[in-house]
């Protein structure tokens, strides 16, 4: 159980119970991952396999996720226009020619959502790439060295805690503009770390007395050393968890920020087209088939990494197989 | 207790300081020259209003004063509750357009984040255990959690407002009406109110939902509850213990997501053509009024820091470790 309190997300980026992971009464008991501290890394790597494709969550959240991955990635091939292109005739409902039917311009909506698909996986990958990597960093850095060093770093983690980051990223979109996708998945993740660096803080000092890391010093191996080869592969499958919140929060941040219309301009998203599907009165037109896709493709996808990650957890921690 | 607070107190002093801070730096970053951008941006043509704006642009930025200055003047405006002049609603200072839409974002804000963590929490709570209903409970609130606020209210918008006709999808009130105190006034404003304030309410609902339930077959399984289940306690006893003390990451779990709600409420906001805080972010975006923009995520942000600081009170309130000086409510 722990780990899936420590993990679960509430909307985007942390979720209650992520503190709970500092609890006095829940740090003895971390996680899977450290739990499976003695255990060579890699070596599991088959059991692990084995028991994620026995586990209904993980399958179904996968296939899910990996279905509509390719849809973005193998769609476009299959596609005869371009997602802006005025294609056929105006507010068509679904057709053979038109699966998700065309917006009040005649764009093909099925087109525009596959293009979508594709900036939110990427936005997802670059998004919760960049705050899971600051996040680890000074997680580490922190609970690895302490004292000073550990006094600061603290300190700006709760400072980013607790600035509402989506209002930064509004003011930042709104004036420095935010021409691609990549552009904005950097922005997102700048501020979407503190709650990593937090828990993996907390991970890396119980583990740094361990006797493996004494070992590890004696031997006379650098910091960055003994953080990459001896801290981290203990928390592996905390990290891979983690990097799959990250991922769902940075597309429905990303999402949003397109809805206000502070999106790519080069690219189309999932969240645009709730914005122009909005902004050219789809609602009372009555063309669902233009703003349900769109909300429906983030819901199933985000939804399902969720889903994935708390069968994750069970595979991960071996305690929680049998419930 | 004086311990934790002041710790406590010394973030949020920081925070609001970098918050400030960033307010001030990221116009400055901007390519070019910002006064002209700005003006060209608002796309005004009365050539008074340009003059008047140019020389406003250049008196408050106070480009041709050292960078020390202009930052400490800024504060000093601040401080004098001086946000600038909206540019959209043109003579009307930025305070003045930011607070008449306040009580419109708080309205639906305050209510639906209260409800989603009372319901939340008790559904949670009955969820653990409950084999049936933690079937249900706990896919459906996966699936609440991971939809985009705007994606909700929009459902919403269509489905009770256009499609049923049995709410207005627009505005806060009916834009026949004048705002007055009469009962056909409140009542409007009632009708307005219901869709935003559930679509807010029902995303959030089921994270609480989750991490109670989550929280509470923790709690369950620790020593204490064993203890108490040994001695014979009733199962309502133990289950009433695992709920006090899964209570406290929650309620420091509602300081965490204040900010991802708000800016739920904003885009839900902008759903409805609601005339909160989130309408004039969008206002001010189409606008091109940065002045109104940057006025209104100050308020944001110094909003959600006074939040945050309710918040940790009440966590002395209910965590008796904090009041005396034990561990407990880290940082």
């Amino acid at each position: 159980m722990r780990e899936e309190k420590g993990m679960t997300a509430t909307q985007p980026v942390a979720g209650p119970g992520i503190e709970a992971s500092e609890q006095p009464g829940v740090t003895g008991a971390t996680s899977g991952g450290v739990m499976a501290g003695g255990r060579k890394p890699g070596g599991d790597t088959r059991e692990t396999l084995y028991f994620a494709l026995r586990n209904p969550k993980v399958v179904i959240g996968a296939v899910v996720v990996l279905g509509f991955l390719l849809v973005g990635l193998i769609g476009p091939a299959f596609l005869r226009f371009a997602p802006m292109d005025y294609a056929g005739p105006p507010m068509a409902p679904p057709s053979a020619d038109f699966p998700f039917g065309t917006t009040t311009f005649g764009q093909d909506v099925f087109a525009q959502f596959v293009a979508g698909l594709r900036s939110t996986f990427l936005v997802g990958l670059l998004g919760g790439g960049v705050s899971a990597v600051i996040g680890m960093a000074i997680g580490f850095v922190a609970g690895y060295r302490g004292g000073l060093i550990d006094e600061l770093l603290n300190m700006l983690t709760n400072v980013v805690l607790v600035i509402p980051g989506f209002v930064v990223l509004i003011i930042i979109n709104a004036y420095l503009g935010v021409r691609s996708v990549p552009m904005q998945a950097l922005y997102i993740g700048v501020f979407s770390w503190p709650w990593v660096a937090r828990a993996v803080r907390a991970q890396t000092l119980s583990l740094r007395t361990r006797d493996f890391i004494d070992l590890a010093k004696l031997s006379g191996v650098g910091v960055g050393t003994i953080l990459r080869r001896e801290v981290a592969p203990n928390m592996y499958s905390y990290l891979f968890m983690t990097f799959v919140l990250l991922f769902g929060g940075s597309i429905l941040t990303a999402a949003s920020l397109d809805f206000i219309g502070l999106g790519p301009t080069n690219a189309m998203s999932l969240g645009l087209m709730m914005n122009q599907a909005v902004q050219w009165s789809a609602l009372h037109l009555g063309l669902w088939w233009w703003f349900i896709p769109p909300g429906l493709g983030i819901t199933l996808i985000v939804g399902s990494l969720y889903i994935m990650n708390v069968g994750l957890d069970e595979v991960f921690n071996p305690k929680l197989r049998e419930m | 207790m004086r311990g934790y607070l002041a710790r406590k107190t010394l973030v949020y002093g920081v925070t609001f300081v970098v918050a400030v801070t960033l307010n001030w730096l990221i116009p400055r970053l901007m390519p070019g020259d910002p006064v002209q951008r700005m003006v060209a941006r608002a796309a005004v043509q009365h050539p008074e209003t340009i003059a008047s704006m140019t020389e406003y642009y250049e008196r408050t930025f106070g480009l041709d004063l050292p960078i020390w200055q202009q930052y400490l003047n800024y504060w000093a405006a601040l401080f004098r509750g001086d946000l600038g002049t909206s540019v959209w609603l043109f003579p009307t200072p930025v305070s003045q357009v930011v607070l008449d839409a306040v009580p419109y974002t708080l309205g639906i804000m305050i209510p639906a984040i209260l409800l989603s963590f009372v319901v939340g929490n008790s559904v949670g709570a009955m969820a653990a255990r409950s084999r049936w209903l933690d079937n249900v409970a706990l896919p459906v609130g996966y699936l609440i959690t991971a939809m985009p606020y705007m994606w909700l209210a929009i459902l919403l918008a269509w489905g009770f407002g256009v499609a049923l006709g049995w709410f207005p999808v627009a505005g806060g009130y009916d834009f026949g009406l004048v705002p007055q105190w009469s009962w056909s006034f409140a009542g409007d404003l009632l009708q307005h109110w219901v869709l935003p304030f559930l679509s807010l309410f029902l995303v959030s609902l089921g994270g609480w939902a989750i991490g109670m339930r989550n929280l509470i077959i923790y709690e369950l399984e620790s020593d204490y509850a064993n203890y108490l289940a040994a001695l014979g306690a009733p199962r309502r006893l133990i289950r009433q213990y695992a709920f006090r003390n899964a209570m406290l990451p929650q309620i420091t779990g509602l300081a965490l997501q204040l900010g991802t709600i708000l800016g739920g409420a904003l885009v839900t906001e902008i759903v409805f053509a609601y005339p909160g805080l989130g309408k004039l972010v969008l206002s001010a975006i189409q606008n091109q009024d940065f002045f109104l923009l940057q006025g209104t995520l100050l308020f944001v942000v110094i909003g959600v820091l006074l939040a945050n600081f309710v918040i940790d009170i009440v966590y002395v309130l209910v965590d008796p470790r904090t009041r005396t000086g034990l561990t407990g409510g880290t940082a």
